[in-house]
């Protein structure tokens, strides 16, 4: 047994966190920024941080992830990182030339209390900022929130640098597109598309950390939302903000900032969350449904017809972020499963009252959030109740073979599998392809277990 | 790329690199990186601060002490004081393996936090850090339990070592000890290690003196079983009739620390991140190191007869040799079966403390040559050798690490070699604690770079285009995107072990692999090689 000292017994813990399920603020900053064209992040703090958070994302995803740091020694730590970051400054530029610097603190220099404001305004008047380039920042202490927060933190940093009100409105419509996969974005993008909608997404990381092998390696990849278009995105018709956890304080902002107004809904993963996608684009839009996008939606709701009876009453733990959890648990309970075991270490109320509506109709489901949630809780609560189904990140894999449950993989980190950068999961098309990762892994459980007289040829 | 005329020349190369610098950096930069000779060993700048901005391969003091040091250890549990994210990430991601009993314990699967919030920061976290013991302790009744402090821990003032100390004695039964490895301290992970070291020596070892069965009694320190290294390591010694008291740190448990000193030898592989464990031994307790390398087949063998060699013992010595023999034989013919596709390729290197020169053996064992290594994290000693220590100016990020000041003690000291004795190893050739450093064995004309940069370590690669580039996970994918094979030195690629015979068998396949897979012939789509033949398809 790998998780040989979890047990069944639920010992009440207020200060000890067993096999988190949630990491710190600025690797979600880190993520978002690298969603910028030309851009570098960078971490102000010791340069620990800086290497895990590179390390993390770059084992999810399989591809150069790029960011500086303070590099704070004692020194730094006692009196104050200024000096590091001006130096930082003035090296990135002149060495890795990027278009924007996105800066988020550390807990190291959120304890200390540097002033991001102030430095960055030093930095500019001391001509460490070349005409034309950008530093814009966000705070991102650890000891608040997770990386969830870190990330909406840092949408908010884009909005407050560069959105602007040109006077002149546009048709578009912005769309921050949440905690999502490069692949996720892309789908996002599609269907926008196919609307027949012009919009702005940001952070995009499409085309930056899905790119391809050309034998020819680029610092600063193709993908990202271009300045041009962040900066445009004060003069947008509209904005849709994803998640509310990821998004809604970044579209907040921008209202506050220029105007722009904004619309909060939750990430469109599975069908009736991609519904409301994909009516409030047609309304804000003015514009009808195509027939292509309803066929791709008939397509989910005939696979879901024809395979019903591999998914009902199959008991399902989840654990992850607020905005997937919120919108898998309603697609799960839609598909006659029962998300019985809900956590995240993400805190916010909105969660719990949104766990509250949708597992209403799940007979004994448990969730819990916040920072005493973990997945050594959850382990416990499925030794005392057995689950069907594991969805989640990668650390589910441990329970996965201790209690022999079939898991899918979902979430971030994914340190082990492939795909999730290339095929999304949202939308119809990525509702979809969750059925075929979840029926693969119930219909090869079946397979394995059976007896030989009942194992199936037709399934 | 094997063609000797076609590289450039390396001082020009150097020149062409800090160009792209700031005169300031380029000034401090060009200190590190030096043109090896191995008969003089110019002077490297080590364990200095990394500037900052320069994207660098190093992590932290924490992420040295707690992930690379006490990692490997199933049996204490260890919790990280601080914020989430530092526990988060050393969770699991070092691919240390450890084989505990049916029933022992192993919280190596398990990343215990105290997920410190707002109000800890301003309010102070040693109460909850003090009910986390508790709960871990009430939790799982273990036999150790270590706190590391992180960034914030230091700042806010909380005394990590007072709280574990009064949890010890209220506790009674559960050795409960502290590492102040705050993330800043020093300039990289090897601040962790020293900080690591210092704390095991003071609160584990030399805690339980009985005695160890055995007649070639040795520790092996510094080996920190990543893919599995250890237990080909264990093999091995086992068959040679060597026993292994205790493993600084791969596969370890708190008890075979506390019995460390009942060894005869220390053995040490990395130097730079135990080489304090194995000076305070000898200090306290008279037991004498040696470095050895169990990276590479020959250097394997070579490290066997220098065991063999220090206890002069000719039963020993025979069997070390039919040892040696009996695994050289499968080893000598996959390398014969891979030199003709590696021999004369180039290798880079830039990882670690002291991988980035124990690999430079295994590919020399299949004809590759290493033309440019450096270390993350190692200090000058590393580098050049042991005999520069008195030369090495400590600054003030290095001062600031507690060392401790070690006495022969009273009851236990012993030492295991009489003055003759010793005196006659020297004679015929044997070396005690010292290192010789990575320079010495690298050829002429090499270049050696310490704690290299994106930007160093780019312009490298399109100079040399090497058939292999050895870093870790951070530099992976963008020099794989360059169309040029990384493997990782730090977690092996989820492979291994690459230690020992075995290992080398491994290692030779492994490079054989990823030097010749055919997916490097698939970048290049078809219709870029003959562009005319596709453009007459369109028009047809
Ligand atoms: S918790 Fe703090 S010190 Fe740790 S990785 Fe996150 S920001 Fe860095
Ligand atoms: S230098 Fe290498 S062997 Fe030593 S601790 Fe680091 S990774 Fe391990």
């Amino acid at each position: 047994m790998l998780l040989r000292h979890t047990k069944k017994e639920v010992y009440e813990r207020s200060a000890l966190t067993v096999n988190p399920a949630k990491t710190c603020q600025p690797i979600g900053a880190m993520y978002a920024a690298l969603g910028i064209h030309g851009c570098l992040p960078h971490s102000h703090g010791s340069q620990g941080c800086c290497s895990y958070h590179r390390s993390t994302l770059t084992r999810h995803y399989k591809e150069p992830v790029m960011a500086g740091t303070s590099s704070f020694t004692e020194g730094a730590s006692v009196f104050g990182g200024q000096a590091n970051l001006l130096q930082a400054i003035d090296n990135i530029f002149t060495i890795y030339n990027p278009d924007v610097i996105a800066v988020h603190t550390t807990c190291l220099s959120e304890t200390i209390g540097d002033d991001m404001n102030q430095i960055i305004g030093k930095a500019k008047d001391e001509g460490k900022v070349p005409a034309g380039k950008h530093v814009i920042y966000a705070n991102t202490p650890s000891y608040i929130g997770s990386h969830v927060t870190g990330f909406s933190n840092m949408v908010l940093g884009m909005v407050r640098g560069f959105s602007a009100k040109s006077g002149e409105k546009t048709n578009k419509l912005n769309i921050i597109p949440g905690w999502v996969e490069p692949a996720d974005m892309r789908e996002i993008k599609r269907l926008v598309k196919m609307m027949g909608i012009d919009s702005i997404m940001f952070p995009d990381t499409s085309g930056v950390l899905d790119a391809p092998q050309t034998g020819h390696y680029e610092f600063y990849p193709k993908g990202g939302c271009t300045i041009p278009e962040l900066i445009a995105s004060g003069d947008s018709k509209y904005t849709v903000a994803l998640g509310q956890f990821c998004s809604e304080d970044g579209a907040k902002f921008l209202e506050n900032k220029c105007g722009v107004k904004y619309k909060t809904l939750d990430l469109p993963i599975g069908i009736a969350a991609t519904d409301r996608f994909i009516s409030t684009l047609s309304e804000l839009a003015g514009v009808p449904v195509p027939a292509a996008i309803a066929e791709e939606r008939g397509q989910l709701v005939d696979m879901i017809t024809d395979m019903q009876q591999y998914l009902y009453n199959k008991k399902v733990a989840l654990w992850g972020d607020p905005d997937q959890l919120i919108s898998l648990c309603e697609f799960l309970v839609s598909l006659d499963m029962k998300p019985t075991c809900v956590v995240s270490g993400t805190p916010g109320r909105t969660f719990e009252h949104r766990m509250d509506s949708i597992l209403a109709s799940v007979p004994g489901a448990k969730y819990k959030n916040g920072a005493n949630a973990d997945m050594f809780l959850m382990h416990q609560w499925i030794k005392n109740d057995k689950v069907d189904l594991l969805l989640g990140n990668t650390y589910g894999k441990y329970i996965a073979r201790d209690e022999d449950i079939p898991f899918v993989r979902m979430g971030f980190p994914i340190l082990d599998r492939v795909g999730h950068s290339y095929f999304p999961t949202v939308g119809y098309k990525g509702a979809m392809r969750i059925l075929e990762m979840i029926l693969g892994v119930l219909m090869d459980y079946q397979d394995k277990t059976s007896s030989e007289e009942t194992f199936e040829l037709v399934m | 790329m094997s063609n000797k005329e076609k590289l450039p020349e390396t001082t020009a190369m150097l020149a062409d690199i800090l160009k792209s610098y700031p005169p300031k950096v380029a000034r401090k930069r060009s200190k590190s990186m030096v043109v090896n000779d191995p008969e003089t060993i110019p002077e490297i700048q080590a364990n200095v601060r990394t500037i900052p901005g320069i994207i660098t391969q190093r992590g932290c003091c924490y992420a040295g002490c707690k992930g690379v040091v006490l990692g490997p250890t199933r049996d204490i549990v260890n919790i990280t004081h601080g914020p989430i994210g530092c526990g988060f990430y050393s969770w699991l991601t070092r691919r240390n393996q450890t084989r505990p009993d049916a029933d022992g314990e192993n919280y190596m699967p398990y990343c215990f936090s105290t997920d410190m919030q707002d109000d800890n920061i301003v309010f102070g976290g040693e109460k909850k850090l003090k009910l986390a013991i508790q709960e871990a302790y009430d939790l799982f009744h273990p036999k150790a339990i270590a706190v590391f402090s992180t960034c914030p821990v230091g700042l806010i003032g909380d005394d990590v070592h007072a709280a574990a100390k009064e949890m010890k004695e209220k506790f009674g039964d559960c050795n409960v000890f502290a590492f102040s490895c705050e993330g800043y301290k020093g300039v990289s992970q090897s601040a962790g290690h020293h900080i690591a070291n210092n704390q095991i020596f003071k609160h584990v070892i030399g805690r339980n003196s009985k005695k160890v069965k055995g007649k070639f009694k040795i520790n092996m320190l510094g080996e920190y079983n990543i893919g599995g290294d250890a237990f080909e390591l264990e093999r091995i010694l086992e068959k040679c009739g060597i026993t292994l008291v205790s493993t600084f740190s791969g596969n370890s448990t708190i008890t075979k620390f506390e019995q460390a000193h009942m060894a005869d030898l220390n053995t040490v592989m990395c130097h730079r991140s135990i080489n304090y464990v194995a000076d305070m031994l000898e200090k306290k307790y008279g037991i004498p190191w040696i470095k050895v390398n169990f990276i590479g087949a020959e250097a394997s063998a070579k490290s066997l007869r220098k065991i063999a060699q220090y206890f002069d013992d000719e039963e020993l010595k025979n069997k070390v040799e039919e040892v040696i023999a009996e695994e050289m034989a499968e080893v000598t013919a996959v390398a014969a079966a891979v030199k003709p596709r590696t021999e004369g390729k180039l290798a880079m290197m830039f990882v670690g403390g002291s991988r980035a020169h124990h690999y430079q053996e295994l590919f020399s064992e299949i004809g590759m040559k290493t033309i440019a290594a450096g270390y993350e994290f190692a200090h000058r000693d590393d580098y050049e050798g042991r005999r520069v220590i008195p030369n090495i100016q400590v600054d003030a990020d290095s001062r600031n690490i507690e060392e401790l000041h070690i006495e022969a003690d009273a009851k236990e000291y012993l030492a295991r070699k009489t003055p003759e004795e010793l005196a006659k190893l020297e004679k015929e050739g044997f070396t005690f604690h010292d290192y010789e450093g990575m320079m010495a064995e690298m050829a002429k004309g090499t270049l050696v770079i310490d704690d290299i940069s994106h930007h160093e370590m780019e312009k490298l690669i399109e100079a040399y285009k090497p058939a292999v580039f050895c870093a870790g996970i951070k530099e992976k994918y963008c020099v794989q995107k360059m169309g040029v094979p990384l493997k990782q030195l730090h977690s092996y690629d989820y492979s291994g072990p690459y230690a020992g015979f075995q290992g080398a068998i491994n290692f030779y396949k492994e490079i054989d692999r990823m030097a010749g897979s055919k997916v490097w012939s698939l970048i290049r789509p078809p219709w870029q090689n003959s562009p005319e033949l596709f453009a007459e398809m369109a028009d047809a």
